[in-house]
């Protein structure tokens, strides 16, 4: 045995990522990818403009679309990392239910109205983080399929929501938490500014930094970065708890706008969740998300319910609708991946 | 060997062209094979090889160009029309269906069945006369296909060819997923087919395999055919090689050069062992030294690797690189220590396919170019270029999509991994698998200068020459065990199979 040959491959034409140059840049990026996206933004928003005029299209219309849509955005954030890492968590409903009850009660035994109430935020973000820590022990350490563990978490957040709470309703009475909730910046509500900073920080982290690089390597391919020496169990294990930090700060929010804590909060935002996210254009199978997209993604099922309603159309007509949206996306989606880079 | 008529083709191609979305694959293949004939079809990654596979085959339709089959024109419509033509294929990638049965496999899409329900008892006894007829009655033919070798699951996939009136059998690179043993195997069945006047179109890398087998040859060179039916026997190797990429290779090995007595030891294992799969492997390696490991599949030489790497957990014994012990099961470890591994299985173990050729280079260091945790991607791209370019690798654009890169650039990007992290210890396995022959020359040369540079290397290939090519010592591998350890110009490959042979006898 001693010369070799090859064996031959039809030719692969060579793709970028992304083309030198700023236009093309830009292009070949976030905003051409999310192209698909703002166009049926903007069919969306000539349907409304259309069928309810000036009712939709205002400005007091337009907050309130995107502050429906800031609680299930702040998910969608570190949804998008979760997977993008290649995971997924089912549990983040559970968990802003969890953590909303953890904190209300909190608020209602524990501090009296004058002590400062970054006491409930505080618990609300520790109680979603450390149910992700759990997601995320089990899953990369345990060895647990992500879905059944989460899954599990599902059920079990939920459940011990209701323990702790009795199933009933706390009501938060700490003055400076509800006035924080209530206050307008800038003629915007403070929900949308939250959800903003949340979309911006996970911006940069996914897009331009080390956490966000090892986030895209592991979903990716975990084995390659596993052997090139990335600690993958344990990123894994800070996603999931990035995952839950969100759903902590959805707590807060829903405490927040709907002044009280009960174990019912969240019920079924993880479906709208993965949704939006994938239907934004983050691979389900991991290795590539864009948190632009997810963020689009919730606007445009926010908007869909906007308009709708507008057009005393039932909720059932909406899930129809949202549910054919979905398929069409991701439908699209998988066109435009296949003439990109997936060309084998 | 050939019983059959010699002068009447069995199958004849003229003129064939193909392209796609402008790229032309075939630009005029002439391909003629005759009953009961190896013939080989040589030529280099992107030659159209697997496009003429694919268009025999009925996957693709040519553009222009004529078939004849038996001497009569025909057009192969689609896989269909191809196997009642009599042509049948065996892809690289082998397409048997891990949960069915053999029998349920060698007919699978022309079951034998009576409105709609299976003759399950005809299927298996027929599947187990084409078993015995590729001898291998051994097997049954109601064991689940999942549990077989791949060996034996080639041998499945052959006898699905022959379950039809199976004229031409086209074998895709069979060899790369064999052992030495199971290889000779398959050219006892090659043999036993081509008596019984089935012709074999054969695809290999490898030059000595059809020199063993081989009856005429056919080379394809950018989509077209520069050589039609040359006999085996009459083309020397060299020839072969010219006529495959338009140069002349004549030596693939670089010289080594003699390492300084007073090289200091970088890479030690003292008594390395994984319980259960090898057990006291002591090694030292020293600075610019080029040691190999040389074993069949199976033999454990992958699993060492892995243990120093820290990817597999030792059981006993130490690693120990430049007087720090290492702590056992941890990469983190290795790749502090510096320890680069290129790993066997390049595209599922090495590469995320889908990121461009930058993020592939600085995945192990891409922490360096961070500051306070946010990366600075125009230095990353600086840095990955710098090393592209010194590898020569073609076309050095950092933003490329390393899935669309050739085998031989794909492992470019690996040694490319760990000269920007900086390493001490490279750890090479496979570093040409699914590589071109001037490519591999290419690779065998960057790997001789990253030793001289002061680089420990050791390397494992299942190709006995390669190692013994690239290294200064070697160490033969049997069952996990070392059995011995020798300058590699005082052996030579018989030698090591028969101490392989020997070893695992004893």
């Amino acid at each position: 045995m001693s010369e070799q040959i090859t064996q031959a491959a039809p030719p692969i034409p060579q793709t970028h990522v992304a083309p030198p140059g700023r236009l093309k840049r830009a292009l070949g990026g976030s905003v051409g990818r999310n192209l698909g996206l703002v166009i049926a933004f903007a069919l969306l928003f000539l349907v409304g403009t259309l069928t309810a005029g000036d009712r939709f299209a205002s400005f007091d219309n337009f907050v309130t679309i995107i502050r429906f849509a800031s609680i299930v955005g702040v998910v969608c954030v570190g949804m998008t990392f979760v997977i993008t890492a290649g995971g997924i968590d089912l549990s983040v409903g559970s968990v802003v239910g969890l953590s909303s009850v953890v904190a209300s009660l909190t608020a209602v035994q524990l501090a009296s109205a004058q002590s400062s109430w970054l006491l409930i935020v505080v618990v609300a973000l520790a109680v979603g983080t450390l149910a992700g820590f759990v997601n995320g022990v089990v899953i990369a350490y345990g060895g647990v399929v992500a879905f059944m563990a989460t899954l599990a978490m599902l059920v079990g957040a939920r459940g011990l929501a209701e323990l702790i709470s009795n199933r009933s309703t706390q009501i938060v009475n700490n003055q400076g938490f509800l006035d924080f909730f209530r206050a307008d910046l800038l003629g915007v509500p403070i929900l949308i500014w939250i959800f903003v900073v949340v979309a911006a920080a996970g911006w940069v982290l996914l897009n331009r930094t080390t956490f966000g690089r090892r986030t895209v390597a592991v979903g990716g391919n975990a084995e390659a970065s596993r052997l090139a020496g990335i600690k993958v169990k344990r990123h894994m294990v800070y996603v999931y708890m990035l995952s839950g930090l969100t759903a902590g700060i959805a707590g807060v929010m829903f405490l927040g706008r709907t002044t009280v804590g009960t174990s019912t909060h969240g019920t079924l935002l993880e479906l709208d969740v993965i949704a939006a996210v994938v239907v934004g254009g983050t691979l389900l199978i991991g290795g590539r998300g864009t948190i632009v997209g997810s963020v689009l993604g919730i606007l445009i099922f926010s908007t869909l319910t906007n308009v709708f309603t507008q057009n005393n159309l039932s909720t059932s007509v909406q899930n129809v609708a949202k549910g054919v949206i979905i398929v069409a996306a991701v439908l699209l989606q998988q066109r435009f991946a296949s003439r990109g880079s997936r060309s084998k | 060997m050939i019983t059959v008529d010699h002068f009447a083709p069995l199958l004849e191609v003229r003129g064939l062209r193909k392209s796609f979305a402008g790229v032309k694959a075939l630009q005029g293949v002439d391909l003629v094979v005759r009953p009961g004939e190896v013939h080989c079809v040589l030529g280099q990654n992107g030659a159209g090889k697997s496009t003429l596979i694919k268009t025999l085959s009925g996957a693709y339709q040519p553009d222009s160009g004529e078939i004849f089959w038996q001497g009569n024109p025909v057009t192969i419509g689609g896989p269909v029309a191809a196997l009642e033509l009599g042509i049948a294929t065996m892809y690289q990638e082998l397409d048997v269906v891990d949960g069915l049965t053999i029998a349920e496999n060698v007919f699978l899409g022309h079951e034998q069945a009576t409105g709609g329900l299976l003759h399950v008892a005809s299927a298996n006894a027929r599947t187990e006369q084409i078993l015995s007829r590729l001898g291998h009655g051994e097997i049954s033919p109601r064991m689940e296909v999942g549990q077989l070798s791949a060996a034996n699951k080639q041998i499945v996939s052959m006898a699905r060819a022959l379950s039809r009136d199976t004229r031409l059998i086209i074998m895709d690179e069979p060899s790369a997923v064999l052992d030495s043993q199971e290889v000779e195997n398959l050219f006892r069945v090659v043999a036993e087919l081509t008596a019984q006047g089935i012709a074999v179109v054969y695809i290999s890398h490898r030059l000595a395999e059809i020199r063993r087998i081989g009856d005429r040859i056919t080379v394809i060179k950018d989509g077209k055919s520069t050589a039609n039916g040359l006999s085996v026997a009459d083309t020397s190797t060299p020839e072969l090689i010219r006529l495959m990429t338009g140069r002349d290779v004549t030596n693939i090995f670089p010289a080594a050069t003699p390492i300084a007595a007073d090289a200091p030891v970088v890479l030690a294992c003292d008594r390395l062992g994984v319980r259960g799969v090898f057990s006291n492997v002591s090694l030292e390696v020293r600075a610019g030294e080029v040691v190999g490991l040389a074993g069949l599949v199976g033999s454990g030489r992958s699993e060492i690797l892995e243990a120093i790497y820290g990817a597999r957990r030792s059981t006993s014994g130490t690693v120990t690189v430049n007087g720090t012990v290492l702590r056992a099961g941890s990469v983190e470890a290795a790749v502090g220590a510096g320890i680069g591994l290129s790993p066997e299985e390049r595209k599922s173990q090495g590469l995320i396919l889908d990121e461009p050729i930058f993020k592939n280079v600085t995945l192990s260091s891409f922490g360096r170019f961070a500051r306070g945790g946010f990366l600075n991607e125009r230095r990353e791209r600086q840095a990955a270029r710098e090393q592209i370019e010194a590898l020569e690798l073609r076309p050095a654009d950092p933003d490329l999509v390393t899935r669309t890169l050739s085998g031989g650039n794909q492992q470019k990007i690996l040694l490319a991994r760990w000269l920007v992290h900086g390493t001490a210890v490279l750890l090479l396995d496979e570093p040409t698998r699914g590589v071109d022959v001037g490519a591999r020359a290419e690779i065998y040369g960057l790997i001789r200068r990253l030793a001289e540079a002061g680089t420990a290397i050791i390397v494992v290939s299942s190709e006995i020459d390669e190692v013994l090519g690239l290294a200064d010592r070697v160490l033969v591998i049997s069952d996990g065990e070392v059995l011995t350890t020798t300058n590699s110009n005082e052996i030579d490959e018989p030698g090591v199979l028969d101490l392989v042979m020997r070893g695992s006898a004893a």
